[in-house]
C-alpha cells in the first residue's frame, strides 16, 4: 500500500495548521481511513493537546529518526477513532533536529502502512518549513482573511512549487460572514482571486467558538455534530475523498441579511 | 472635506476589505516580480545593450526602478542620452514601461 503524504503549511503561525491537521485527521480516521499526524512543529509540540494525547506519549519524532525507538513504538493510537495515530514532537530539541533526508525516509515508510500522512508544519519558511515539506505529495495551504496572512501564504504557494508541490489546496479559515457582509473582512472569492488559479479551494471554514472548547477539551471539533466548524472540516474530508460537497452556506443572518444583499446594501 | 463627501455618499460596499485587497494585489505584484537588486542590475546591463544600438547614452547617469505609485507598480528608467546614434530615433529618454496589469 502507498498513501498520501499531505503537509499542512501557511507561513504565518497561529492561522490553524494544528487545528486544521487534527480536524481533517480526526474526519479522514471517521471515514475509514488508516491516518497518521506527524508534529513537524519540533520544539513548539502542540497537536498532542489539541488532540487529546498528551498524557500518553513515550517517545517522539526525533527519538524515531535517531533511531532510539522504532516508529511502531513511539506512534500513539487515538482510542476514540480507529485508525487514528499520532506522532509527537519533540518538546525539548529544536528544528534542527530532524532533516530533509530523515523526513523523507520517515514519510516514505508511513505511507507504506497508513493510507493519510498529516504533517503539521512549523509556522516560518526556514529549515523548519523544508524539512516539513520534504517528504510531501502534497500540500494544503492555510490562510485566514488578513493581509499578512494572505501574504505569506502566496509566498509559501511559491516555496512550495520550489519543492515541488504544485497546486495546493487552500483551506479559509476563521471567516466572519457579519464582516463579510459589512465589508470589512476579504470574502473568499477575494482571496482565491488574489492568490490565483495556482490555489484549489478546499474549504471555508468559519471562526467559531467551538474550536476553542473543542481545543480546551482535547476533543476536534468534527467529532462533534453540532460544531458549525465541525461540519466544515466534514465537508473538506469528503472533497478530499473525492466527493463534490458544495461549500456551506455560512449567512446565518437568514431573511434581513439575505434581502440586504438582494437589494445590493450588503455584499 | 471631499473625502468626507465621498464617505457620506459613497458606495456602502466600500470597506475596510476592498482597501485590504487592493493594498495586496500590489503587495504581491512586488513580492512575485521579486526583483532582487542583481536581477535588476542584469536588466540594467541588458537595457543598456539594446538601447546602445540606437543611442549613445549615459551609464553613469542612469536609474532603473521598480516604483510603486497609488494604484500600479511601473517599471520607471531614466536614461540620459547623449547622442542619438545615426537612426531614426528621436526620445531623449524613456520612461515608464509599465509592467503587470
Ligand atoms: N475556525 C476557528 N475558529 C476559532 N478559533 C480558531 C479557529 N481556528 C483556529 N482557532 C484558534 O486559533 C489559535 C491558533 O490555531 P492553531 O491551530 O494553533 O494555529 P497554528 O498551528 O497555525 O499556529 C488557536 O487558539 C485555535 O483554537
Ligand atoms: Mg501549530
Amino acid at each position: 500500500m502507498s498513501g498520501q503524504v499531505v503537509v499542512v503549511t501557511s507561513g504565518k503561525g497561529g492561522v490553524g495548521k494544528t487545528t486544521v491537521v487534527a480536524n481533517i485527521g480526526t474526519g479522514l480516521a471517521l471515514s475509514g481511513q488508516k491516518v497518521v499526524l506527524v508534529d513537524a512543529d519540533i520544539g513548539l509540540r502542540n497537536l498532542d493537546v489539541v488532540m487529546g494525547l498528551e498524557n500518553r506519549i513515550l517517545y517522539d519524532i526525533v527519538d524515531v529518526v535517531e533511531g532510539r525507538t522504532e516508529v511502531r513504538k513511539a506512534l500513539i493510537r487515538d482510542k476514540r477513532v480507529e485508525g487514528l495515530s499520532l506522532l509527537p514532537a519533540s518538546q525539548t530539541r529544536d528544528k534542527t533536529a530532524v532533516t530533509e533526508e530523515q523526513m523523507k525516509c520517515l514519510c516514505d515508510s508511513l505511507k507504506e502502512e497508513f493510507d493519510y500522512v498529516l504533517i503539521d508544519c512549523p509556522a516560518g519558511i526556514e529549515q523548519g518549513f523544508q524539512n516539513a515539506v520534504a517528504g510531501a505529495d502534497g500540500a494544503i495551504i492555510v490562510s485566514i482573511p488578513e493581509v499578512s496572512a494572505l501574504r505569506d501564504a502566496d509566498k509559501v504557494v511559491g516555496l512550495l512549487e520550489g519543492a515541488g508541490l504544485t497546486d495546493p489546496y487552500l483551506v479559509v479559515n476563521r471567516i466572519r460572514m457579519d464582516m463579510v457582509r459589512r465589508g470589512d473582512m476579504l470574502d473568499v472569492s477575494d482571496m482565491t482571486d488574489i492568490l490565483g488559479r495556482q490555489v484549489r479551494l478546499l474549504g471555508i471554514v468559519p471562526d467559531d467558538q467551538s474550536i476553542i472548547v473543542s481545543t480546551n477539551r482535547g476533543e476536534p471539533a468534527v467529532l462533534d455534530p453540532k460544531s458549525r466548524a465541525g461540519q466544515a472540516f466534514r465537508n473538506i474530508v469528503r472533497r478530499l475523498l473525492g466527493e463534490e460537497v458544495e461549500f456551506m452556506d455560512l449567512n446565518e443572518g437568514g431573511l434581513v441579511a439575505r434581502l440586504m444583499k438582494l437589494v445590493g446594501l450588503a455584499k | 472635506m471631499l473625502d468626507f463627501i465621498g464617505r457620506l455618499f459613497g458606495r456602502v460596499d466600500q470597506g475596510s476589505s476592498s482597501i485590504a485587497k487592493k493594498r495586496l494585489q500590489l503587495v504581491l505584484v512586488q513580492d512575485r516580480t521579486n526583483m532582487s537588486p542583481e536581477v535588476l542590475e542584469d536588466l540594467k546591463t541588458e537595457l543598456i545593450g539594446v538601447l546602445s544600438r540606437y543611442l549613445e547614452i549615459d551609464e553613469v547617469g542612469m536609474s532603473v526602478e521598480l516604483d510603486r505609485s497609488d494604484d500600479s507598480i511601473a517599471l520607471v528608467a531614466s536614461i540620459p542620452v547623449k547622442s542619438v546614434r545615426a537612426r531614426s530615433v528621436q526620445t531623449d529618454s524613456l520612461k515608464s514601461a509599465r509592467v503587470g496589469e
